[in-house]
């Protein structure tokens, strides 16, 4: 990770650490530069310590060791109630005794903003979030996706430079969080601060953020934009948490640059080398399921597996397919639903046909 | 006529009025003796008991003369005064500090916990005879028998104990993510606990002050050791009558003016295994 003292860092994670019980480290040296306007989502699944981090910088958690600063300042020893940051929360954590109009003033009143102001500013990100005509409910007379941009109106409002965001859409059924994707979105840009986002979501985090940094076991794992983190998982796991994989177990034939020759049970193919390959070691080559086509085709290929057919699922938009390997290892694969996804008997033999580029050979292990 | 589901047999329906005439029984059972002792508060000769003219529904036999034997006697009038200022007194300091020890009781980090809650509650559950000759024994010292002050904290460490328990079950439905909320939105704790804490506790809060009024109100046991003439609230006035064996007058009010507390505190004194007084 590059670790240059940039002028415009705003955010900044400098080896921070986090034990609850001074034995165990629940996150294990975390480093990240965030600039102003970014959107960064912390991705991982639960118990990764994803959500320690945030609320680190929330100031909910003490910090065991390292250093967090907004704008080149530490704020490891200012309380949570003075670091101005906006946060939201899965569950909302909207005050019920006050109408949505109240709650929004809240911060507001806080920070002892005369009252005509207060009503101007309410009124403005209660039509923001296209609530206008509900200030005077109770949050309890609200649906969930309503609550939901009742918090992010009350996050905002106060105007923070950095709103945290706690799986803000896992309550919700899946056509309101599409829809609130694209609103948490809309936001973001047209108001342009930063958002740190944690959800376990990787469908979530891949449409929504400008980096993602996955976490697993208290370790960032890889940190870097969607296409790329899709497209090129620094290793297994990313290959693995994100989105679909296949892994054809072999052994490192040779390795030329950035390639390698991988010998498989089904013949040998060439892949992409991570850095930590080593010749004669075993190895794991990972290809997404929609990378995957089948004989014939116009496509050029580079890789060819001799598998047998399993089972096919119509999905809809498009079909899955079930195959082995001889070794027995499962390979999906992912065909748009139209005339030319094939039909197969069952047990029939099949050719997988694909690019070395869209194949990644890691280290086994 | 009720319509009940298809499948309903004879028995099904005559369960289902058994048990309403059963539950009303049970109602009657309970209210009776209260019910019964009300009309006695007016009747016109000094005996606790029914006379043929108040049977007969006589209007010669009823009278407000015992209401107005108390209200024309001063230290009657004092004793009612000193029970109301006391209660009051004492209520609002149990309410503050109960309702600050159940905060604190409720915090995930509180260590110790159950050791400080059952003393905080011990005042329910250790005979009143105990803590009121414990007391004296202790105001002694402090010169504190027979002070408004003194009784006043003894009914406040009674009254604690309901507000603790009215204050904790109403904090256990209390989203510790509002609190921090409204930290991350710029109050500070202090703030965030009235604006936040506190409206939404408030149902247990005043309850629980309620209880601790009426426990002071009705509290007698305390009343005889640490009171003085002077400052002898209206419970403690209605006993000397009895050890004297004369007829008090207003003993029979008694019932009258405080059935209902004893109605609404009845179910506490159950679950706290108070022995009754």
């Amino acid at each position: 990770m590059m670790k240059d003292l940039n002028i415009d860092t705003f955010l900044k994670f400098d080896d921070v650490k986090k034990s609850y019980d001074q034995k165990n480290l629940v996150v294990k040296g975390f480093n990240m530069d965030v600039q102003e306007g970014e959107f960064i989502t912390l991705l991982g699944p639960s118990g990764s310590g994803k959500t320690t981090v945030l609320m680190m910088l929330a100031g909910f958690e003490s910090v065991t060791s390292g250093d967090i600063a907004i704008a080149g300042k530490s704020i490891n020893r200012t309380a949570p109630y003075r670091r101005n940051i906006g946060m939201v929360f899965q569950n909302y954590a909207l005050f019920p005794h006050m109408t949505v109009a109240e709650n929004l003033a809240y911060p507001l009143a806080v920070r002892k903003m005369p009252k005509d102001k207060i009503k101007a500013q309410v009124a403005e990100y209660l039509n923001l979030v296209e609530l206008s005509a509900f200030g005077d409910r109770r949050p309890g007379q609200l649906s969930g996706g309503q609550r939901q941009r009742v918090a992010l109106a009350r996050a905002m409002i106060f105007e923070p430079t950095l709103i945290l965001m706690d799986e803000p859409l896992g309550a919700l059924d899946k056509n309101l969080r599409e829809q609130m994707q694209y609103e948490i979105t809309r936001l973001h840009k047209q108001m342009g601060f930063t958002v740190i986002y944690v959800t376990h979501d990787q469908a979530e985090a891949l449409s929504m953020s400008s980096r993602i940094a996955v976490f697993n076991d208290g370790v960032v794992q890889q940190c870097a934009p969607p296409a790329e983190l899709y497209e090129r998982p620094a290793n297994a796991f990313v290959a693995d948490f994100i989105g679909e994989n296949n892994f054809v177990p072999g052994r490192v034939e040779s390795i030329d640059g950035a390639t390698a020759k991988i010998v498989t049970d089904g013949g040998t193919i060439v892949a992409q080398a991570t850095a930590d390959l080593t010749v004669g070691g075993a190895c794991r080559v990972s290809v997404r399921p929609e990378k995957l086509f089948f004989p014939p085709s116009t496509h050029a290929h580079d890789n060819a597996l001799t598998v047998r057919f399993e089972t096919r699922i119509y999905v809809g938009d498009f079909i899955r397919y079930y195959f082995k390997l001889p070794d027995g290892t499962d390979i999906i694969v992912k065909i748009l639903n139209d005339l030319s996804a094939p039909e197969f008997t069952d047990g029939a033999e099949a050719q997988l046909l694909w690019l070395a580029s869209d194949c990644i050979a890691f280290q086994a292990g | 006529m009720k319509r009940f589901p298809e499948y309903f047999t004879f028995w099904h329906i005559a369960g289902h009025y058994g048990l309403r005439v059963f539950a009303f029984l049970v109602l009657l059972f309970l209210m009776l003796p209260i019910l019964v002792i009300m009309p006695l508060s007016f009747n016109a000769e000094p005996f606790f008991t029914f006379t043929e003219g108040m049977l007969a529904l006589d209007a010669e036999a009823y009278s407000i003369r015992w209401y107005q034997e108390i209200l024309d006697d001063q230290k009657w009038l004092l004793a009612i005064r000193n029970s109301f200022v006391v209660g009051f007194a004492a209520a609002t300091i149990a309410t503050v500090l109960g309702t600050v020890a159940a905060v604190g009781l409720s915090s995930p980090w509180m260590p110790y916990k159950r050791i400080i809650t059952a003393l905080l509650l011990s005042p329910m559950i250790v005979p009143l005879i105990i803590i009121a000759a414990g007391m004296f024994f202790f105001y002694t010292q402090f010169n504190l028998v027979g002070t408004y002050g003194g009784l006043i904290i003894a009914h406040a460490a009674l009254g604690v104990p309901f507000v603790i328990i009215t204050v904790t079950a109403t904090l256990s439905g209390f989203d510790r993510s509002l609190f921090v909320a409204g930290l991350s939105l710029g109050a500070s704790p202090v703030k965030v606990f009235w604006d936040v804490v506190i409206p939404l506790i408030r149902p247990g809060v005043i309850s629980g002050g309620l209880f601790a009024f009426v426990t002071s109100f009705d509290e007698v046991v305390l009343v005889l050791f640490l009171a003085a003439p002077n400052n002898a609230p209206f419970r403690a006035r209605c006993f000397p009558g009895c050890a004297n064996r004369s007829i008090q007058p207003s003993l029979r009010l008694r019932p009258c003016l405080s059935c209902s507390r004893r109605r609404c505190c009845s179910h506490w004194k159950r679950c706290a295994d108070v022995p009754q007084r």
